[in-house]
């Protein structure tokens, strides 16, 4: 059985006195991709941000239940945020370099996480391991002085999945990170997820069903801030338990 | 999906539908036009069968194009993938009472063993509720159905079993009639190998159903089922008169 590295219990979080999510209970493993499926305003992205606590930066959202990491309570008030959010690296829908160069980009949150100590040749190394990880490295080897703004979108996006490898963590959160690409640059962020997750957990929010089902191990189909049914990516696109998510998979509603 | 994906998709159920009923008539002719040695209606059946194979390549292309264009998933998925293997199913099933109407073209003389057209019209009719009963079960979903008319497939066999025997019996007494044996032995196996047919339709139910891929053939899951069967009834019968019943030779051989 593989291990479980987050198990979350009873989540529900609030938009003042709304309630955006309506108690979810769900676990990741170690080393798989896990989908996080569901029409738009389903909560998926919401529960996504739950899990590196980037929702706190909202004022008057209130998460309750419980998220565990390694049976650690991340919403304990003793955790350190920017230790969970090294720990539990994030990739967003649209790509966002900073405006400096690729090496500077991959190197900045190696040094913002305060590893003062890393020589030239040791964040040299770091830059050229994580762009390679996230197979890039071809592609922007001979101008990693140049703006990361000037490569293409997908290149972009890698770029960034290089920026959050660097950073050695161990859990990473993707929030449509294709959708606003082209099925080429989407094929090659896939590649990218598939042959990274050995090392890591992957949790990825999508709208593309094809690309649930071709990367993922496991599936979570999220509706009106319920979780409606979860498991292997094969029963949950061959042989759904409910109908809601049968329904959804085929574009029924949604 | 779209309303135009499930109106495609109804079309492609119906013209499953249809083409298993025309299977089932096929089944019906072929047997009797054996049974009856009609040369001219065989002759018929025999140029029919590239209908029902037409039929088949359009259905199939209509499922792939579905797959392709619309990619389905989960339940949909399921039926148009049921719709395109269990139609390989009632082709062969077609293409079997072809070769039953062959046989009727190549007996040469009207050496007919009555004992075993007896049994050839009750194995006609049992197959041919089992496939409808199979159609039914289909368009209902019905899994428990289509898993116990799969069971009847023992018949089928006990059939076939009782067929052969007699056959060589007919054989052993006059060798003149061994053409017309091999034209019956042959007809008796192809209506063995349609009841198989009809089993790999229902296990196609149950995949449509439930996602669940299983093996249904009563005669594959036990091999010695029908051996065994036959022996005890065969004992019943021979109980008085053999003193020995473990002697007497298993009747499949």
């Amino acid at each position: 059985m593989t291990d479980k590295v987050i198990t979350s219990e009873n989540v529900r979080l609030y938009y003042g006195e709304k309630e955006a999510l309506h108690g979810v209970n769900l676990d990741f493993k170690k080393n798989e991709i896990t989908a996080l499926i569901g029409p738009s305003g389903s909560g998926k992205s919401t529960y996504l941000r739950c899990l590196n606590r980037i929702n706190d930066l909202i004022p008057e959202v209130t998460v309750t239940g419980s998220i565990k990491m390694d049976k650690q309570d991340i919403y304990a008030p003793n955790v350190d945020i920017t230790e969970l959010r090294k720990r539990v690296g994030m990739v967003f829908q649209q790509p966002n370099p900073f405006p400096f160069s690729v090496y500077e980009n991959v190197a900045y949150g190696v040094k913002l996480a305060g590893r003062s100590k890393v020589s030239k040749a040791e964040m040299d190394k770091i830059v050229e391991d994580s762009l390679k990880k996230a197979a890039v490295w071809d592609e922007v080897k001979d101008n990693l002085n140049d703006s990361a703004l000037s490569f293409s979108g997908g290149q972009q996006q890698r770029i960034c999945i290089a920026r959050v490898l660097a950073v050695k963590p161990e859990i990473i959160l993707l929030d449509e990170p294709t959708s606003a690409l082209d099925p080429i640059s989407s094929y090659a962020i896939e590649n990218t997820l598939l042959s990274i997750k050995k090392d890591y957990t992957i949790i990825i929010v999508t709208h593309n069903m094809q690309q649930a089902s071709r990367i993922s191990d496991q599936t979570a189909f999220l509706l009106d801030g319920k979780l409606v049914e979860a498991g292997p990516t094969k029963e949950i696109f061959i042989n759904p338990k409910e109908k809601e998510t049968n329904d959804y998979l085929n574009g029924k509603f949604g | 999906m779209h309303d135009e994906f499930l109106d495609q998709l109804k079309n492609l159920q119906s013209t499953f539908m249809n083409m298993g009923i025309n299977v089932s008539e096929q089944i019906y002719q072929a047997s009797s036009t054996f049974m009856n040695h009609d040369k001219s209606q065989a002759k018929l059946i025999v140029s029919d069968d590239s209908q029902v194979n037409t039929e088949e390549v359009d259905l199939e292309k209509e499922a792939l194009n579905l797959i392709a264009l619309q990619q389905p998933v989960a339940a949909y998925f399921r039926q148009i993938i049921c719709i395109l293997k269990a139609s390989s199913d009632l082709e062969r099933i077609g293409d079997h009472a072809s070769s039953i109407a062959q046989e009727t073209l190549r007996m040469k003389k009207k050496q007919k063993l009555p004992d075993v057209d007896a049994i050839i019209s009750k194995m006609t009719l049992k197959i041919r509720e089992m496939l409808e009963a199979t159609l039914d079960a289909y368009l209902h979903e019905n899994e428990s159905a289509a898993k116990l008319i799969a069971q009847d497939d023992l018949t089928i066999d006990k059939y076939f079993v009782e067929c052969r025997n007699l056959i060589i019996a007919e054989i052993e007494k006059d060798t003149k009639k061994i053409p017309s044996a091999a034209s019956y032995l042959l007809v008796v196996r192809l209506l063995e190998r349609i009841g198989d047919h009809i089993v790999n339709l229902d296990e196609w139910v149950v995949y449509n159903h439930s996602g669940k891929l299983v093996e249904l053939n009563p005669g594959k899951i036990e091999p010695d089922l029908i051996k065994n069967e036959l022996k005890t009834e065969k004992e019943e019968v021979d109980d008085n008169a053999v003193e020995n019943p473990n002697s007497v030779d298993s009747p499949s051989k």
